[in-house]
């Protein structure tokens, strides 16, 4: 494991090396840039870089503007603001299917002391529901990287679930297909399927397990939408699943996965916020408060087998 | 276009208009009715467009804001042939390109898909931004309802527009002064609307008669001030040229049923 680096940072940079090679990259802010880190893009490439100010509605409805006369723009704000402008991306973005690329940070509760108005808990699920919107939710820096050069060229809305905390890098050597999920720990007792920092998380957890003499296997879905519905299916078929992440466990990864089990069979759980909203704290406490530390996610495992 | 011809179009785009509406059997008379003349002044003489190539890039570009206008739309892109007549027996009907609001996937010739109050403005301050990023000499105008300045996020466009000096873009507002529920000014006061304009960066023009074609034709002649983006703003009569809906705002978000219709036709003889 190398030394700690947040998805948004990798944003950050993903974005100043996209820019050099592809003129067409434009980017926004809503006066969170410093935040988003996309300042390093403003500074990099100040004439295709577009503050918006406090005014998310309109930048991102702007970017549809702009993605209309063939620039790529990539919208950034937190995610909580992501139901704030939710009509604006699903008649101003989706329906008319533009290219635009929402890269939304702080999502979840690991933003930490802010507390509940600023912890994204729903936008998976409200990001789900438009017809024609990609979905990539990263696990770390490695990862985040990645997906920003797949979200450039995929031709249409792209939401990138990106967070605020530093986390180390755990998706090292895997390749990042949009749609096809990456198995990080091959097990045969349960498999726990999961997505952005929960993915360490579970890595964790399933050392644990193994101690215990439960061989868990750890699925990073990557991609939340278009969902890789076929590792779901074969899991499915072999041992229980366990959906962790850091989101409500209504309408999020676990919903989108239950999806697939009630079609086609198969025992699953979701570990997730149980509806309910965040609340301040640290990042750590947080994630143990709602269960999702390595060792509750263990234990939560244990219980439900 | 010369003035006689583009007069002559404006009568027809308003039968077109009608005869659309009742034959949908819903729509909005209303505001597409006070609206002809301001769209078939751009299409008909002020908008370098090719019907023949909706998509030429160095077309200029325009945003029905109020996207429920869109028979208005339909009609002057219709008449400046960005596509058949024949099309308009489809409006509101399943499968068909003349969608309740307007689609830029499926029309040609529309620019952006419109219809939920306060987007289109945000997209034409997007596309002058991104056109004149890339050097581009294109002009980008949309066209406002006053009820729809009711939304914040106008006003959040508005302050990017003159931020960005965005000297290539013309926003035109078409105050009828009525919305869906009656008058503005009891529903909502615009307040000090025009005093509020300027305060917010436009170059504004007032046009006191918002139907009257040389008048418009004249405010969208006037140069635009240096990096500061223009506004229009239109005094129109909602439902102008058909007398039973002229100022009634039962007129907003209803279509004529056959007899009304052709009351209406008789009123909109067209220019020997």
């Amino acid at each position: 494991m190398s030394e700690k680096k947040a998805t948004r940072a990798a944003y950050g940079e993903a974005l100043v090396a996209l820019g050099a090679e592809n003129e067409k990259i434009v980017v926004l802010d809503a006066d969170l840039s410093c935040s988003t880190m996309t300042r390093g893009f403003a500074d990099a490439y100040p004439d295709r870089f577009f503050n918006c100010g406090i005014a998310e509605a309109n930048m991102v409805t702007i970017a549809s503007g702009l993605s209309s006369t063939g620039l790529i723009p990539f919208c950034s704000t937190f995610a909580v603001f992501a139901s704030r402008c939710y009509e604006q991306i699903r008649n101003g973005v989706c329906y008319p299917k533009m290219n635009v690329k929402f890269a939304f940070t702080h999502a979840g509760i690991t933003v930490g002391e802010d507390g509940a108005t600023h912890q994204a808990i729903e936008d998976i699920a409200i990001m789900r529901a438009l017809p024609g919107m990609t979905i990539l939710c990263p696990c770390d820096a490695a990862e985040t990287a990645l997906a920003v050069r797949a979200a450039a060229e995929i031709d249409g809305p792209v939401y990138l679930r990106l967070a605020r905390l530093a986390t180390p890098t755990v998706s090292e050597g895997t390749p990042f297909v949009v749609g096809k999920a990456n198995t990080l720990r091959e097990g045969k007792d349960v498999a726990l399927i999961t997505c952005g920092l929960m993915v360490e998380a579970c890595l964790g957890a399933a050392e644990i397990l193994k101690s215990q003499g439960i061989e868990a296997a750890v699925v990073n879905m990557h991609t939340i939408k278009p969902l890789d519905e076929a590792i779901v299916r074969e899991l499915a078929g072999k041992m229980p699943l366990i959906t962790v992440e850091e989101h409500s466990i209504i309408g999020g990864l676990g919903d989108a996965v239950a999806a697939v089990v009630a079609e086609h069979g198969g025992r699953l759980h979701k570990i997730g916020l149980n509806d309910c909203f965040g609340q301040s704290g640290k990042p750590a406490d947080l994630l143990d408060f709602y269960g999702l530390t390595p060792e509750k996610i263990a234990l939560s495992v244990r219980e439900k087998l | 276009m010369d003035l006689l011809a583009l007069k002559r179009q404006c009568t027809e785009i308003r039968r077109d208009i009608i005869t659309m509406l009742e034959k949908s059997g819903s729509g909005h008379p209303g505001g597409s009715l006070s609206s002809v003349e301001i769209m078939a002044a751009l299409y008909g003489y002020k908008m370098n467009i090719d019907p023949q190539n909706p998509t030429m890039p160095e077309r200029d570009r325009f945003v029905l804001s109020k996207g429920h206008a869109a028979p208005g739309l339909y009609a002057t892109l219709a008449n400046n042939g960005f596509f058949p007549k024949s099309e308009y027996d489809g409006l509101r009907q399943i499968g068909r390109m003349l969608q309740g609001h307007p689609d830029r996937k499926k029309c040609p010739g529309v620019e952006a898909s419109t219809g939920s109050l306060g987007h289109g403005v945000s997209v034409a301050v997007g596309m002058a931004l991104g056109l004149r990023q890339q050097g581009g000499s294109q002009q980008v105008y949309t066209l406002l309802g006053d009820g729809e300045c009711q939304e914040g996020m106008v006003w959040e466009a508005f302050m990017a527009a003159a931020h960005y000096h965005l000297d290539n873009l013309t926003v035109l507002i078409d105050w009828n002064g009525l919305q869906i529920d009656g008058r503005n000014d009891d529903v909502m006061s615009l307040g000090d609307f025009p005093g509020k304009l300027r305060a917010f960066g436009f170059d504004l023009i007032q046009v006191q008669d918002g139907n009257d074609l040389e008048q418009i034709i004249s405010a969208l002649d006037a140069p635009h001030a240096p990096g500061k983006p223009k506004c229009i703003l239109c005094h129109t009569l909602k439902g102008k040229g058909v007398s039973f809906m002229e100022g009634q705002a039962g007129w907003h978000g209803k279509a004529p049923n056959a007899e009304q219709a052709a009351q209406a036709l008789k009123e909109l003889e067209v220019l020997e």
